[in-house]
């Protein structure tokens, strides 16, 4: 996985619930002890070793975790920005999630972010698909979609549907001694997840500014 | 044209208002010059309102170079040139037919000078001959941005001045981490190679630096440059105090000779930690064999001096072997180095706690060092 997911996590759980649980969710998955770093790779198994060791150390259910990883993430200011590229409204900004991966391979071309569908139906209801290499992504666009939802002052509803059939552990309830251990889903056996979108109202509450200029000027 | 068999007819009418739309840094011209209408992004970029104005009046039309109109009523006399320039280009009649084909670079005539690129093309303005002229901002795009507090609606849809600004703001950020992550690399890169460099318990130089530092000081001499000496310090009696006093006791004696001799050697001196309780000090420079037997004599009497470890009185000694570069034409390391510690071995024999200077090697068959200066 790209480091960039993992300093995502790293940065999400360290600031979310303080160092001291990171330290201990780190030292369980086998990440490094100073931490990732944005621009190098790790193997893909840290990245589920470091979800599976949060969710059972916090006691949260997997899914609920990553879609508050996913809403954090729009809380950085860098990738708001990025993320407010993608439309002057909410429902464009939904249309461009298509070019999300291209946006992505575009400032860096190993990061593998997931593939996105987006079905629009009546009414003001749409359907993202994600599909990636692994399980998770679809409750990360869940939690970031909400996020921006807010960002644009959008009233929208947004449900994440988890695949049909989830052999995934779903958090410190349902996993512990004497539990069989959660079954891994590989590269190949991911299947798609899909995230339901329903707008009520496109401006509902006056959002965040957005100016397309830069307020860092780096050159 | 090529489009003649697409378009029904060869005039093109398009609302000034959806011309807008799809050009929004567009301006309709006619040939004199005057400004009949333009997109609005280009308002904004003026904050005035364009139609009727002339061209030159809001822009400096840097290429192509217009003519002047040649119109009798318009010429000069020679010595009034200057005014005629600045006359062209802030508002005079102009043939505007040369823009037709080349590139044409415009710069704003109101701060700050945003320079525009485009390309012009015959229309039918106002009902007479005239010109398009669809600009774009090229390079200095994000600039613009900032400069004219442009946003998304200024541009059109499709325009690829938001992937543009896109990237470059995500190239901005890649470039951050990339410059952070290279600073972190550079910090541990520096602290490894000082940790392989260095002894941990001292923090004197090791074997390693030790030799990289006598190859290199050996290479000089050799070549003729700055010469050397090279010294082997041994403690005495230092394997009783660990033996009776512990290895805490032992550790403390080895900080407290580290100090000595960081202290009685230069800066530009090495002082390295070679074994459990040996010593080497590079020396730089030209030394004489009576200056360094005055050295060997105050370290050791600094080493001697009695001292307390956790209540308990600590004393130990030193010997110490010398060599000088200058009696080891070539300076090999590797042959200084054992001519150092025959010198050491001479000061042992010799009732330790004292100090000896290699002579020269012999050029005939070895001696038993009778001449050695002690």
């Amino acid at each position: 996985m790209h480091g960039l997911v993992n300093r995502s996590i790293q940065c999400f759980l360290g600031d979310t619930y303080g160092a001291d649980l990171w330290a201990a969710v780190a030292a369980k998955a086998g990440a490094p002890v100073e931490g990732f770093e944005a621009m190098l790779r790790y193997d893909d198994a840290l990245t589920c070793d470091l979800i599976q060791a949060a969710t059972l150390r916090l006691g949260k259910p997997r899914v609920a975790l990553l879609e508050d990883l996913g809403a954090y993430l729009v809380t950085r200011e860098p990738l708001r920005r990025l993320m407010r590229f993608g439309g002057v409204d909410y429902t464009e900004f939904l249309l461009s999630l298509e070019d999300l991966q291209g946006r992505g391979l575009m400032a860096l071309p190993d990061l593998d972010l997931p593939e996105l569908g987006l079905e629009s139906g009546a009414a003001g209801r749409f359907t993202l698909t994600v599909t990636a290499a692994q399980p998770g992504w679809g409750a990360v666009f869940a939690g970031m979609l909400r996020a921006m939802a807010d960002d644009y002052g959008a009233l929208a509803l947004i449900e994440h549907v988890a695949p049909p059939v989830d052999h995934e552990t779903t958090g410190a309830g349902q996993t512990g001694p004497g539990q069989p251990a959660p079954v891994r889903l590989g590269p190949q056996a991911a299947a798609p997840e899909w995230v339901t979108v329903e707008l009520l109202e496109a401006r509902f509450a006056s959002g965040r500014r957005f100016d397309l200029a830069a307020m860092t000027t780096g050159a | 044209m090529c489009c003649a068999g697409v378009w029904e007819g060869s005039v093109l009418a398009v609302d000034a208002e959806a011309l807008g739309r799809l050009m929004p840094m567009a301006l309709w011209l006619d040939r004199t010059g005057i400004i009949r209408g333009a997109g609005p992004a280009l308002e904004k970029l003026c904050a005035d309102s364009l139609p009727g104005q002339r061209l030159g009046a809001q822009f400096e039309v840097l290429r192509p170079r217009l003519p002047e109109a040649t119109s009798a009523s318009e010429a000069r006399p020679a010595d009034d040139r200057a005014k005629a320039v600045a006359g062209r280009n802030a508002g005079a009649e102009v043939d505007l037919a040369g823009l037709l084909g080349a590139r044409v670079y415009l710069r704003l005539r109101r701060a700050p000078a945003t320079t525009l690129r485009g390309v012009a093309v015959p229309a039918r303005v106002a009902g007479a001959d005239g010109l398009i002229l669809n600009l774009t901002f090229g390079i200095g795009l994000a600039d613009a941005v900032r400069d004219h507090g442009l946003t998304t609606s200024d541009f059109a849809v499709t325009d690829l001045a938001m992937e543009f600004l896109y990237l470059q703001e995500a190239k901005a950020l890649v470039m951050g981490e990339l410059h952070a992550l290279n600073a972190r690399l550079q910090d541990a890169r520096r602290t490894a190679e000082a940790q392989a460099m260095s002894d941990p318990l001292t923090g004197l130089a090791n074997r390693r630096a030790l030799d990289q530092d006598l190859a290199r000081a050996a290479a000089v001499a050799a070549r003729g440059g700055a010469p050397f000496a090279l010294a082997h310090l041994d403690l005495d009696h230092f394997k009783a105090v660990n033996d009776l006093l512990g290895h805490p006791a032992g550790d403390f004696m080895l900080g407290r000779v580290a100090a000595i001799l960081r202290e009685e050697t230069r800066r530009a001196d090495l002082v390295a930690r070679v074994g459990g309780d040996e010593f080497v000090l590079l020396l730089r420079g030209a030394h004489d064999p009576a200056g360094l037997m005055a050295l060997g004599a105050r370290i050791i009497a600094r080493i001697e001096e009695p001292c307390l470890h956790e209540g308990r009185p600590c004393r130990i000694s030193a010997s110490i072997g010398i060599v000088l570069s200058a009696s080891h034409p070539g300076a090999d390391p590797a042959q200084m180095l054992a001519a150092a510690d025959v010198a050491l071995y001479a000061s042992k024999r010799r009732g330790r706690g004292c100090c000896t200077v290699a002579p020269p090697p012999p050029t005939g068959p070895p001696d038993d060092g009778a001449d050695w200066l002690d």
